[in-house]
């Protein structure tokens, strides 16, 4: 069982380098990004997302549009728990795994299988389980012997497909997307596709930010538009997405 | 409110412990990709380590005149001490601002940053120890059994250069200027900390008195005087012991109320 619940989440970025000069202080409202303002300090702050209450349940497959800067990442980091609201309250239950960045923790100097062992430490897995399952990630990165070489060595293709090898192992309750996971040649996409769509299917919750029109319709059963921090819309993916991309 | 911030910080805390593999194999990471491709890897720095002692001793042992078998156990225990203290409290400010791409991405105890980067300043240290027996032999003088004593005294170093390192680490991510202030008072305390002057060179008993002031000294006096052959004192122990339980309470109290922000901060 996994369940997430927002209740009037707020969230404001401290701008430590800007200073809050009056012109600034003018752009309340700027053409990308959230909102510019101030608070009691005097201090410039971004508001990231504003006001947003939603719940998610078991089964629900979230798709967040929204344009660049519209606080889609923001609100994955909020639900991930790297970023506590501002205000507001966030209830979250259920085991989290994020596959916003793939290549976190990567040490170009570091041999392929030592990679894995970070990766996976990182993703919360103990080191007997990855030794456990190491044969079968080397087995799905096809490295074969240059898993015992530094990652440098490792053209671009090669170390997104060890990223992505480690990162899918995990099967999480909710499951965090900034953009479908694709990588590979022609071959390794059709395995890794695969491996996605099972990864979908046995996790209760999923939230997918993504531009692709084609990719929300077919994942998501639940859409949500985010416009300048302020969930514009939350509903059906067909009549959202029509009115979207429109 | 209070309570609150005690209970959010403890509990980060306790989950980060439990993350130790985690900061164990972060730390053994740092420490290997620093060194990677160097045959000596860091033994380099045991060896300029070395070198350093070697003159220092030298030099001011002649200035203050102190017998060589008294002064180079002094020096070396000292040095080494400070090289893992100092080394812990300037990469404590940096200590999440330098994990910012995992903090911002992964739900992780912030404090399992802390504990990796003790964790690969203890191995550091445990290449510099190497020194000890050499500087001991070379100088002919026994370790007694009281040696075993700064074990704990080195444990309590520890518990107290957590805190000093977290509440530096918190601060720091907010005010970017905080390093360099930490760099000179480090250089200062360097000073004022007997480690190349013994504080039996100093002509005034007054000199003597101050000194108690310096909680540094006490530490270190936990870990070096047992080696030395000399007992540290209850004060050195009631010293090092309130200082870890009045910073920890603070320190909690505080990252307890800011750990919210940290991300925010980066």
């Amino acid at each position: 069982m996994a369940s997430i619940e927002f209740e009037n989440v707020s969230v404001d970025f401290p701008i430590f380098n800007a200073n809050s000069r009056s012109l600034k202080k003018r752009l309340m409202q700027v053409a990308t990004g959230g909102q510019l303002g101030a608070d009691q300090q005097g201090r410039v702050v971004v508001r990231a997302i504003e006001a947003a209450s939603f719940s998610f349940k078991d089964g629900d497959r979230v798709g967040l549009l929204g344009h660049n800067g519209a606080g889609k990442s923001t609100l994955l980091r909020l639900l991930s728990g790297v970023y506590e609201p501002s205000s507001g309250s966030v209830r979250i239950h259920g085991e989290i795994g994020s596959l916003i960045d793939i290549s976190l923790g990567i040490d170009p100097e570091a041999t392929g299988r030592e990679n894995i062992y970070v990766r996976g430490g990182l993703l919360g897995m103990k080191r007997s389980e990855v030794t456990s399952r190491m044969d079968g990630i080397i087995e799905f990165s096809e490295l074969g012997d240059f898993i015992d070489m530094p990652l440098r060595t490792y053209s671009s293709g090669m170390s997104l497909r060890l990223a992505f090898a480690v990162s899918t192992i995990v099967r999480p309750e909710i499951l965090l997307m900034d953009e479908w996971l694709s990588v590979g040649d022609e071959g390794f996409k059709h395995k890794a596709e695969e491996r996605m769509t099972e990864l979908v299917k046995s996790t209760n919750i999923l939230v997918l930010a993504s531009h692709s029109r084609d990719m929300i319709l077919h994942t998501c059963n639940r859409v949500i538009w985010l416009d300048h921090g302020k969930i514009k819309m939350d509903g059906d993916p067909n009549a959202i997405c029509d009115m979207y991309f429109g | 409110m209070n309570k609150g911030s005690f209970q959010v910080a403890s509990r980060d805390i306790a989950g980060a412990i439990r993350h130790y593999p985690l900061a164990g194999m972060l730390g053994w990471q740092d420490v290997r990709q620093r060194y990677r491709r160097s045959a000596l890897g860091p033994f380099w720095l045991t060896i300029s380590m070395g070198v350093m002692i070697g003159t220092i001793g030298v030099v001011f042992g002649s200035i203050f005149h102190s017998p060589m078998a008294e002064f180079l156990p002094f020096l070396a225990t000292g040095l080494i001490l400070w090289g893992f203290l100092s080394a812990v409290v300037t990469e404590g400010c940096m200590g999440f601002i330098g994990a910012e791409g995992i903090i911002k991405q992964l739900p992780i105890p912030l404090f399992v940053h802390i504990l990796r980067m003790i964790w690969r300043n203890m191995i550091i240290f445990a290449h510099n120890i190497v020194i000890l027996p050499i500087v001991f032999l070379a100088v002919g003088k026994p370790l007694s059994l009281a040696a075993f004593l700064s074990v704990p005294g080195f444990v309590l170093i520890i518990i107290n250069l957590g805190w000093v390192a977290l509440i530096l680490g918190i601060i720091c991510a907010r005010y970017r200027d905080l390093p360099q202030i930490v760099g000179s008072i480090l250089q200062i305390v360097f000073y004022l900390t007997p480690i190349v002057w013994m504080p039996s060179s100093m002509p005034h008993r007054a000199g003597l008195d101050l000194l108690q002031l310096n909680p540094v000294f006490h530490l270190f006096a936990l870990v070096r005087d047992p080696l030395i052959g000399q007992i540290p004192s209850a004060f050195n122990w009631e010293v090092s012991c309130i200082l870890a339980l009045i910073g920890w309470s603070g320190t909690l109290a505080f990252y307890g109320r800011y750990k919210g922000r940290i991300a925010y901060w980066l």
